[in-house]
């Protein structure tokens, strides 16, 4: 093994780098955060609004799929000519990655739910929105918030790539690596990068699994 | 309590409107009572129309039940009432108003719905369930628990134990009595049932059957419900209306009138061959005249024994007393060398019914004890006598 002068070892970099590190994921955590909270929101709304049409929720999942299909790389390049560098580029190419599994599982939770459930909301007198709101999203909750945990841990991953664009996160931890690959604490940067990414998906994992306890009701609790 | 929100009519104004049945007919049908009329469904690209020019009126506080096979458009019929499905044409009156012309929550406010496995909300509590309606109706909290908790024991389950748990927590025919208790929480004149005890095995259908039946004698609702069962529909309606295939009314009647007389081959055949044995269980033991028969008292001679025999032409004779009371029979034989009738030791009857059994039970008793005649006795006091031929003269005029 190569000794290059000024590599210092992984713990000691993490020490000399604190400040920045816990910036760095600080920053990562909260874009992930956000995006994917934009991405429900969208993701939600599209989903209810094609839900019952098979035609056009089958033209929502398939836009969502062609976009989810664009290399995270070549989307944040694309990205820098309307948007510029930085946060912009980087957190709409996030909520792109992030729509495609809360709108395909928002339609399925919701076309899944028991119509005779439906029939019998309309039967008792619940308008449209009442039915929506109190019984079908509810209903389809559970289906929806796994379509976020997955979104979520795609944006971890992708929101690395946004170094690219310079964008904010842990990714800068990673690309400033492996562009000094053999140069001093290389190894250290991309390591710190990249744990500190699979430290924050496995945290932002067990959120959801507290999340979807605190907002499952107790009848429909698996 | 708001005092916008128009008030349910409660359980003594309920039994008022009962009472002022007779005298005012015409008012009595506006709370709860439902027309079609020439009311027909037709669905785009099919021949048949589902519904075909139907025309029936449904009396306030009574059960009528729509009885046909299945795809016969029994269940769009009853959807139609409540606007779950527009008709392609005709009028229907619910509680007096044109139910085209009202808003169809509204209207679906004021018609309790109960369908096959309780269509239960399964991520809200037993509680909630019921409260749905009223917590629509903006009813304030407080009179909302009550009212759950009301209906709760109405139906049989006490609300300390149900009113917190989920649907899933509740066997069948708890969820099926809760979707009752939901659909009459806000005390609606008519209530709409779809196949309610479809999914339940026999034995609690047959049990919930009579918990609606007994419900109904004190609630009196306007109920139309669906089913394919004959038998669930002869034991609930007090009217039947038999639907063919297309959605045509083929007959609209009591459960007797439709075994004695089915309007036509489809109906008859429906109803099956059995439809003699149908209508006696139908039928009250009071119904039919019954024979006092040889009668004699305990302090008669035996000379006027022997001649009660001789004139109904039998060999033994029924000894009542002089409060009534069936003492039992003595035959020829028990009577030899007697004096009075009181000297010999009456055999009591094999077959004994009350007025309120049905022929179909007396029919039972009096072959299951290889006689053929039964007692009819009432709280001890002696009625008169049933004859296997009576039962059978009642059983041939089907």
């Amino acid at each position: 093994m190569i000794s290059v002068e000024g590599t210092v070892s992984f713990w000691e970099y993490l020490d000399s780098r604190r400040e920045r590190l816990v910036f760095e994921t600080w920053q990562h955590a909260s874009m992930v955060f956000q995006t994917v909270l934009v991405a429900l929101v969208i993701g939600v709304l599209v989903g209810v609004a094609v839900y019952r049409n098979e035609r056009m929720s089958a033209f929502a999942t398939s836009t969502a799929g062609v976009l989810f299909t664009i290399p995270s790389l070549a989307l944040l390049g694309l990205l820098i000519t309307p948007l510029g560098l930085g946060v912009a580029p980087s957190v709409v190419a996030l909520t792109l990655y992030s729509l495609l599994p809360i709108v395909r599982n928002t339609i399925v939770g919701l076309a899944g739910v028991d119509q005779t459930l439906v029939d019998a909301a309309r039967g008792i007198g619940m308008t449209r929105a009442a039915i929506l709101l109190r019984i079908e999203l509810p209903l389809a909750w559970p289906v929806i918030l796994t379509g976020a945990r997955v979104s979520t841990q795609i944006a971890m991953g992708v929101g690395a790539i946004a170094a690219y664009v310079n964008g904010p996160g842990l990714g800068e931890q990673i690309f400033s690596g492996l562009a000094r690959l053999g140069g001093a604490n290389a190894i250290n940067m991309t390591l710190a990068g990249t744990l500190g990414i699979v430290l924050l998906a496995l945290i932002f994992d067990g959120c959801f699994m507290l999340i979807s306890r605190l907002t499952t009701p107790r009848g429909i609790r698996v | 309590m708001s005092d916008a929100m128009p008030e349910p009519p409660s359980r003594g104004a309920a039994t008022a409107a009962i009472s002022s049945q007779d005298e005012n007919r015409a008012d009595h049908e506006e709370h709860g009572g439902i027309q079609l009329i020439n009311v027909t469904k037709r669905y785009s690209g099919q021949r048949t129309p589902a519904v075909d020019n139907v025309t029936m009126t449904i009396p306030s506080g009574e059960i009528v039940v729509l009885l046909g096979p299945s795809g016969s458009g029994k269940t769009t019929m009853m959807r139609l009432i409540n606007r779950l499905i527009e008709p392609t044409s005709g009028k229907i009156i619910v509680s007096g108003q044109d139910a085209l012309s009202l808003n169809p929550t509204e209207l679906r406010r004021q018609i309790g719905y109960v369908i096959q496995n309780a269509g239960l909300f399964p991520h809200m509590t037993v509680a909630t369930n019921v409260g749905l309606v009223p917590q629509m109706l903006k009813w304030d909290k407080e009179r909302i628990t009550a009212r759950v908790d009301e209906l709760l024991e109405l139906v049989d389950l006490d609300p300390v134990t149900y009113r917190g748990r989920y649907p899933r927590e509740l066997s069948g025919g708890q969820q099926q009595r809760v979707g009752v208790a939901r659909a009459l929480a806000a005390d609606p004149p008519a209530m709409l049932m779809d196949e309610p005890f479809g999914a339940v095995d026999p034995i609690v259908r047959a049990r919930l059957q009579d918990q609606l039946l007994n419900l109904q004698s004190r609630i009196r609702k306007t109920i139309v419900l669906v089913t394919h069962d004959i038998d669930e529909a002869m034991k609930l309606g007090d009217r039947i209306a038999i639907i063919n295939r297309g959605g045509v009314l083929e007959q609209y009647a009591s459960p007797e009138q439709i075994l004695r007389a089915p309007a036509s081959p489809f109906v008859a055949d429906f109803i099956g061959a059995e439809r003699g044995l149908k209508r006696l269980a139908l039928m009250a033991v009071k119904s039919v005249d019954t024979e006092p028969g040889p009668l004699v008292d305990p302090g008669a001679e035996v000379q006027a024994a022997l001649e009660a025999m001789r004139s109904h032409g039998t060999d033994w004779v029924a000894v009542v007393d002089a409060e009534g009371h069936l003492l039992g029979w003595v035959d020829r034989n028990g009577l030899s060398g007697l004096a009075t009738v009181g000297e010999a030791e009456p055999r009591p009857f094999s077959a004994v019914v009350s007025p309120a059994n049905s022929l179909r039970e007396a029919l039972d008793a009096i072959v299951i004890n290889k006689t053929h005649v039964a007692a009819v006795v009432d709280d001890g006091r002696y009625c008169g006598l049933l004859t296997l031929e009576r039962v059978a003269q009642e059983l041939a005029a089907t």
